[in-house]
């Protein structure tokens, strides 16, 4: 630990001998001593230092000495660095230069109630950035079939097969485990009414009419939406979007235009596949474990799924795909230009995709009830 | 030079490569306490390979790193720790973590490797700052700085638990003479304040003639260090044509002289 030690044999004058360990892994040292010599000799007006050979430092006798000049200038007494070890002397010089400084941004205050209209307004802006964006896409669909785009058709089979064939096994056991557990779900009510071969109709209603859809939908958001998201977000972030929009390239046909085809063309696709295997994981469980006839099972499978209900399932499957790959694009295209705004984008893509196909799924089983379908 | 004083970091027969490809072969030197050593060669040529195996970023596949004698790719995790807590980086970007604020950039490396009070932090964040002339900037987020100050953030960064040893990969790179010539005199001042050994990766003439002592050459073509000394004197001495070119940009050694 650093050690001070006083010597008064010059007049006015306090001479402060350091020595022992002043590193800042030891603690730092108070001035609070030397204050005190200070305070009970009042006649001081400079002060010498001496160093001993023992004396080991780093910034935390810097820091002491930064202390002691600035309380010895509110005192008038003057100090003297020369007997300092060079290197401190010349770290002091440097930390006490006096630089220009730059204004900190004044942070206006809000009332609560400012608060909430800006929040509220942000909406409002919201809403409106991705209508504008959906405009924009709309635009470049146009311009696309119109043979007016620049298309890179292998990036485009490359985001075909990252949306499809990349993300088939975790679509296969995620609705596989879902045809399983609607199976037996189903099967405990029932059970009560001796009617267990329509567990064969929940299962099959339920994943081709909707669940395999939503399900999809969730998995895709997760793993596609995230990184459109993550991405162009990156891409904000190095300028790259910045780079395509001086060479007169629009972002959004060159980048947001493929992906959006990409995912609307494969989630039907992967919708029909996820079908398949929730009445597989269904018909497994049926069968397995509570003893079902099988050519039964598969009899009211055929009975219960109607062309219909495959359709309304591709409905589902072709609006969640635009709204997942809207999402995971707009806020990529959003994204703030740093490591944090890449997060906050990825997080909100997810969100908003989420949130997007449970209101798409709640209005369109709404409109089939009313067009009683 | 005392020959029973040990260099503080000595590069024994390394040997850089990405799979097959061969970045720099067999290269060997040392850098002595209170050099500012510049490793210099063309853009591509492994400089900054060379400095990610130096600071444990990437194995090398052959040879040896020695900090003070220990050899660092043969040290155990807790050596690693150990040898690592010596030296400070600044790297060519800043790498500032963007989601802190620059007092809080600063205090991390103190928060976790020392034992003091939060008041005392903010005490040495305060005086590392000034002494990159940036007193007062805590609360500011990197985004909201220039590039030549997240540059000083991250040197003051770099020297928060006052190593022995910083590295600098490309210090210049991005900023304009005048804040290119601040750091450099900064980079001085440093080395003679805090006593440190000091490793600069670097192309920019002006930096390796203004601050380095000691240099080493890497050239692309051969994989390896051709010419090994101080810049000025290679510049004057050299005979090898790299080297020359490299020093004179490309052109004669009367142009350099006459600048």
């Amino acid at each position: 630990m650093g050690k001070l030690s006083f010597d008064y044999s010059i007049p006015k004058t306090l001479l402060i001998k350091l020595s022992g360990d002043w590193h800042m892994s030891a603690g730092l040292i108070s001035e609070s001593e030397v204050t005190s010599q200070l305070v009970s000799h009042p006649d001081i007006v400079q002060i010498n230092f001496s160093v001993s050979e023992d004396l080991k430092w780093d910034s935390g006798l810097i820091s002491f000495l930064l202390r002691l000049i600035r309380e010895c200038g509110q005192k008038n007494i003057q100090v003297a660095l020369k007997e300092l070890p060079q290197g401190a002397q010349k770290l002091l010089a440097l930390a006490l230069k006096v630089h220009e400084k730059t204004a900190l941004p004044q942070k206006a205050h809000k009332s609560f109630f400012e608060e909430i209209g800006q929040k509220a307004l942000q909406v409002d802006e919201g809403l409106r950035q991705a209508l504008d964006f959906l405009g924009d896409i709309a635009f470049s669909l146009s311009r696309l079939i119109r043979g007016k785009v620049f298309f890179r058709w292998d990036d485009f089979m490359l985001l075909i097969k990252r949306c499809g064939a990349d993300t088939l096994m975790l679509v296969s056991l995620i609705s596989l485990l879902v045809g399983m557990i609607l199976s037996f779900v189903g099967s405990i009510q029932l059970k009560m009414f001796g009617a267990q071969i329509f567990v064969a109709d929940i299962v099959a209603i339920g994943m081709v009419r909707v669940l395999s859809a939503v399900m999809t939908g969730i998995i895709v958001s997760g793993r596609i939406g995230a990184s459109f998201a993550a991405e162009l977000g990156m891409m904000q972030a190095n300028e790259e979007i910045d780079a395509l929009k001086t060479l007169g390239v629009s972002p959004v046909e060159f980048l947001v235009v493929p992906r959006v085809l990409a995912l609307v063309i494969m989630m039907p696709l992967l919708t029909i596949y996820a079908d398949l295997m929730g009445l597989l994981g269904g018909f497994l469980i049926s069968i397995w474990m509570l003893h079902l006839n099988s050519v039964e099972y598969i009899n009211n499978t055929q009975h219960a799924v109607t062309l219909n209900f495959v359709w309304i399932g591709l409905v589902h499957s072709f609006v969640f795909g635009v709204i997942i790959a809207v999402a995971g694009c707009l806020r990529g295209m959003q994204c703030e230009r740093n490591a944090a705004g890449v997060g906050k984008a990825t997080t909100s893509a997810v969100v908003t995709a989420i949130t997007g196909i449970v209101i798409a799924t709640a209005i369109i089983t709404f409109m089939c009830q009313i067009l009683g379908v | 030079m005392d020959p029973t004083i040990r260099p503080v970091i000595e590069v024994k027969g390394l040997d850089l490569e990405y799979d097959d490809y061969v970045v720099m072969k067999n290269l060997n030197f040392s850098v002595n306490k209170g050099d500012i050593f510049i490793v210099m060669g063309v853009s591509g040529c492994g400089k900054s390979t060379l400095l990610k195996s130096m600071i444990g970023l990437k194995e090398p596949s052959r040879g040896k790193v020695l900090f003070y004698g220990k050899s660092f790719w043969d040290e155990d995790e807790n050596g690693q720790q150990n040898i690592m807590r010596r030296f400070g980086v600044l790297y060519q970007s800043g790498a500032l973590w963007s989601s802190l604020t620059v007092g809080e950039n600063v205090a991390l490396p103190l928060q976790l490797y020392t034992k003091l009070s939060g008041e005392q932090i903010q005490e040495i964040v305060a005086l590392k700052l000034s002494l990159v002339g940036l007193e007062g900037h805590e609360d500011f987020f990197p985004l909201g700085i220039s590039g030549g100050m997240c540059k000083r953030v991250s040197l003051a960064r770099a020297m928060a638990l006052d190593p022995d040893i910083i590295f600098f990969d490309e210090p210049s790179s991005g900023l304009d003479p005048i804040n290119a010539r601040i750091l450099d005199d900064l980079i001085l001042e440093l080395r003679d304040g805090l006593g440190a050994t000091i490793v600069v990766i670097t192309h920019e003439l002006a930096s390796i003639f203004a601050i380095g002592n000691n240099s080493v050459f890497l050239d692309e073509t051969s994989k390896t260090i051709i010419a090994t000394g101080d810049p000025k004197v290679l510049l004057a001495n050299s005979k090898d044509p790299r080297v020359i070119q490299f020093l004179t940009r490309g052109g004669r050694k009367d142009d350099q002289k006459s600048q």
